[in-house]
């Protein structure tokens, strides 16, 4: 066997292991609990949604959530049972907040759905494989939870050419890797097997840290003619870190802000290839999970094989736990844990480890002290960085300058913390300072994401405002032209008959008028009728005031004849009315002129003057009139005195005038109709042949 | 007396090539609108909610390029003037709201009451409402900034501002206590 050259880390510490506590028993089954708490996020991505309802009988094994999102692992019911609540549940998270569950009643019996294996493998395809661990739900067991599947999807252009399985558990207590190593080798391998199938390395490596002799020997062991290679490292913590781990085997540095899989490197947790393992070979869903049960609070501290949803109090009663002893109850391991917020939260599928732990074995972090600047941070951090600096513009909030210092290559794996002199909970900074830094850039794409809403909607509004106004413009030029259409036709109606359109409104008035007056009439006559059967005071009144209605009926009517007769002109008749009021006036005028001459008495004078004042009344009434036929429609008026003397003439006349409107609207309508030339030039021959009929007899 | 009139020369000579450079620049180089006045607008949170007296934040920006307060943001609140204080370097002063700094808020539409008018729809300035006439309203919560403003014009007073519920996604961890901030008991503790 090949030895690898390995490259050590650069910091790190030696926490004390703690970890002979665990390892000394095989691994055992956690009894079934009555109750499964299943989480419907269990991994890095986004939340599933539930499969199942309320009431529903579930298998072993059943799909019970899934999402339709990439980044996501299916959940599984970890028993038979009957699903009794879907809501919020607690939840093993540092806020201690709840998180959406499905709650099952085991119903004991623990029945399987139907498997589906494929133990032959090897004629697999590597789309059917993933399709089986993107099935089985499996993400990752060591501990951030991706998605495994995605990881084993690298990008066409990059091909995988190292293949890490990280078995080194490097932080203390936890020793769920370690049991798993000595007890399902052969799986593991076989898991291997899988992921080499999928991706086709060049180079697998195992990394096992040098304080698990009994996991070297068992993986080796069951190695047999597998070309992978099986490399004990120094024991350091955090080498089991992916990073970490690469920098070590490989000797490269994974930059900033890449993935290992960007070198062509990719790493899985042991406990991840036994997973694949099982669901690939014996077609089970990732349902349950090795999990270290340490501390000293703990009578029986072990490995247990618990299912997925387990409380944890019910697994720390079995080992034998001593309530009064616990001080702090930790998830994970007491580096990277973190406290658990209610010990009924369930284990997910990423708890790797419980330590309840006795207040001499973690005690509280004292208070912290001043930084003095010793150092010690820098030279521990295995990433590089320069702790304590962090730590001064995490105190300012100087975001800029801690990206400058790359805050988010920090693994946050505490080395720098656990040397302080000063107790300074360095990790606490910097966590912290990650999420305002985080939370910042969201809000920045927040606002910049309703910047182009608000503007898209500005530009939209516009739009909408600048079509309307174009209606609208659109809508008044097309009044405006029917307007003036119109009154063009009434022009045009006008230099045909001027006097037709004035007398028909005229007509109209007058006729409404006598309609009036008419019906006033008749209601007076029916009053009268009524007044001569019963005679009441109260119809006397009646038809006394229909009397008054009828009278000013007549005077309206009376008012608009002489505003007819302005407006056509005053007949011949009138005029000869008028005439002989005059005439008869001057008459009654010279009568009353010789008597006064005659008899000088003042009566006769005033008679005289009256008379002449009527005289002159009448006279002048004569002289408008004449006037006004003269001027409004001269035409008309000579007509009509042609009437009277010629009337034969004049009918023909009024017949050729006729025939000449006519003519000439044929022709306009013709001319707006765009007719062809043709009939243009009849229409204008018949038109002239008209006029000229009129001249002559004119 | 030939001293002077090459002095002369020289800088007349150098006058025109400058002029002419700095003509060329000034056409080439242009710079359209107020790059100040983008650069405020960018760390403004675009809530476009007009509590600062202007219509939106880009007429906001625009005032503050022109010499405006800094500190009329509430949605912004100390962090936007830090950031605005910082870019115009100038001194950061206390927010300038009656009710102080206010979480994050999201509007919320019940349901039940509303009549379906429309009117918090022609009010939303970031198209977060949807629905249509007679039909029920509601509001995306993805996409709501929290300005308010679609309070004001609801004739049923159907909607409510609530504060954004903090989810396993937005959870931050606390800031520890500076170091050396002791109390009584730490200091006994320690000697």
């Amino acid at each position: 066997m090949s030895t690898w050259p390995i490259h050590p880390l650069r910091g790190g510490v030696h926490p004390p292991e703690c970890k002979a506590l665990s390892n000394q028993q095989p691994i055992q089954s956690a009894p079934l609990p009555k109750q499964l708490i299943v989480p419907l996020l269990q991994h890095l991505g986004s939340t599933t949604e539930a499969r199942v309802s309320v009431g529903d009988y579930v298998l072993k094994g059943q799909l019970i959530a899934d999402s339709a999102n990439l980044i996501s692992a299916p959940v599984h019911a970890p028993s038979s049972g009957i699903v009794s609540f879907i809501g919020p549940q607690p939840y093993p998270h540092a806020s201690g907040q709840l998180m959406d569950a499905i709650v099952i009643d085991t119903d004991g019996l623990d029945q399987w759905c139907s498997l589906e294996a494929l133990p032959h493998f090897y004629q697999a395809s590597a789309e059917e494989l993933l399709d089986k661990i993107r099935q089985a739900g499996i993400s990752g067991l060591g501990g951030a939870g991706f998605p495994t599947v995605i990881k084993l999807s690298p990008a066409p252009n990059q091909p995988i050419n190292t293949l890490i399985i990280n078995g080194t558990e490097c932080e203390p207590y936890i020793t769920a890797d370690d049991v798993l190593m000595r007890e399902k080798a052969p799986q593991l391998l076989l898991g291997i097997d899988i992921l080499v199938q999928i991706l086709q390395p060049e180079n697998v490596l195992i990394a096992i840290e040098d304080n698990k002799p009994e996991a070297i020997a068992a993986v080796r062991g069951a190695l047999q003619s597998r070309r992978y290679h099986v490399i004990a490292i120094p024991t350091i913590y955090p080498s089991g870190g992916e990073r970490q781990l690469i920098e070590i085997l490989t000797g490269q540095q994974v930059p900033s802000a890449k993935l290992p899989a960007q070198l062509g490197i990719l790493c899985q947790n042991v406990g991840t290839a036994v997973a694949v393992h099982d669901a690939v070979i014996e077609g089970k869903p990732l349902i349950s999970r090795i999990t270290t049960l340490t501390g000293q609070a703990l009578q029986k501290p072990m490995n247990v094989e618990c299912l997925i949803g387990t409380p944890a109090i019910e697994l720390l009663e079995f080992t034998g736990l001593q309530k009064a002893q616990m001080s702090r109850l930790i998830v994970g391991g007491p580096m990277m844990g973190f406290t658990l917020p209610s010990v009924d939260a369930p284990i997910i599928k990423t708890s790797n480890c419980l330590l309840a732990a006795t207040a001499e074995e973690l005690p509280a972090p004292p208070a912290a002290l001043p930084c003095i600047r010793c150092g010690d941070c820098a030279e521990v951090c295995p990433a590089n960085l320069l702790p304590q600096q962090l730590h001064f513009y995490a105190l300012g909030d100087d975001h800029p300058q801690l990206q400058a210092h790359n805050l988010f290559d920090c693994i946050e794996c505490g080395a720098c913390a656990y040397v302080c002199p000063s107790s300074i909970p360095l990790v606490q900074y910097y966590r912290a300072a990650k999420a305002d830094i985080r939370e910042q850039a969201q809000k920045l794409a927040k606002a910049e994401h309703a910047k182009e809403r608000f503007e898209f909607r500005q530009e939209r509004l516009r739009l909408e405002d600048e079509r309307k106004e174009a209606e609208r413009q659109a809508r008044a030029e097309r009044l405006a032209k029917s307007k003036a259409e119109q009154a063009k036709k009434a022009a045009q109606a006008q230099a045909a008959d001027p006097a037709e359109a004035s007398q028909a409104q005229a007509e109209d008035e007058l006729k409404r008028l006598k309609i009036a007056a008419s019906m006033a009439q008749v209601a007076l006559r029916k009053a009268e009728k009524q007044l001569d059967i019963h005679n009441t005071e109260e119809l006397q009144s009646q038809v006394e005031q229909l009397r008054m209605a009828v009278e000013q009926a007549k005077q309206n009517l009376d008012a608009a004849k002489p505003a007819k007769t302005v407006n056509d002109g005053p007949t011949d008749d009138e005029i000869k009315r008028l005439k002989i009021a005059a005439s008869m006036a001057q008459v009654a005028l010279r009568k009353a002129e010789k008597q006064f001459e005659t008899h000088d008495t003042d009566e006769l004078k005033v008679q005289v003057e009256q008379l002449r004042e009527a005289s002159a009344q009448a006279k002048q009434t004569l002289d408008s009139a004449t006037a006004a036929s003269s001027t409004v429609s001269a035409p008309a008026t000579t007509e009509k005195a042609a009437k009277a003397e010629f009337s034969p003439a004049e009918q023909a006349q009024k017949k050729a005038k006729i025939e000449v409107a006519m003519k000439r609207a044929a022709l306009r309508k013709a001319e707006r109709n765009e007719a062809d030339a043709a009939t243009l030039t009849t229409l204008q021959a018949e038109l002239t042949q008209a006029e000229q009929d009129l001249a002559a007899l004119n | 007396m030939s001293m002077v009139f090459i002095a002369v020369t020289a800088l007349v000579v150098l006058s025109l090539i400058f002029g002419a450079i700095l003509g060329f620049a000034a056409v080439r180089f242009r710079v359209e609108g107020n790059p100040i006045a983008e650069q405020i607008n960018a760390l403004l949170p675009q809530t476009q909610c007009g509590q600062c007296g202007y219509p939106g934040c880009k007429p906001y920006a625009e005032a503050i390029a022109a010499g405006d307060k800094i500190n009329k943001c509430p949605p912004g609140g100390e962090t936007t003037i830090q950031a605005l204080a910082e870019l115009l370097d100038v001194e950061a002063e206390p927010l300038d709201a009656v009710e102080g700094e206010k979480p994050q808020m999201v509007a919320y539409i019940r349901e039940a009451e509303c009549i379906g008018c429309t009117k918090c729809i022609q009010a939303c300035p970031v198209d977060a409402i949807l629905g249509a006439a007679k039909q029920m309203h509601t509001v995306i919560v993805s996409e709501c900034t929290g300005c308010d403003l679609c309070v004001e014009p609801c004739p049923v007073d159907c909607i409510d501002m609530i504060p954004v519920a903090s989810t396993l996604q937005n959870w931050k961890w606390e800031h520890p206590l500076p170091p050396g901030t002791l109390i009584a008991t730490d200091r006994e503790s320690l000697s």
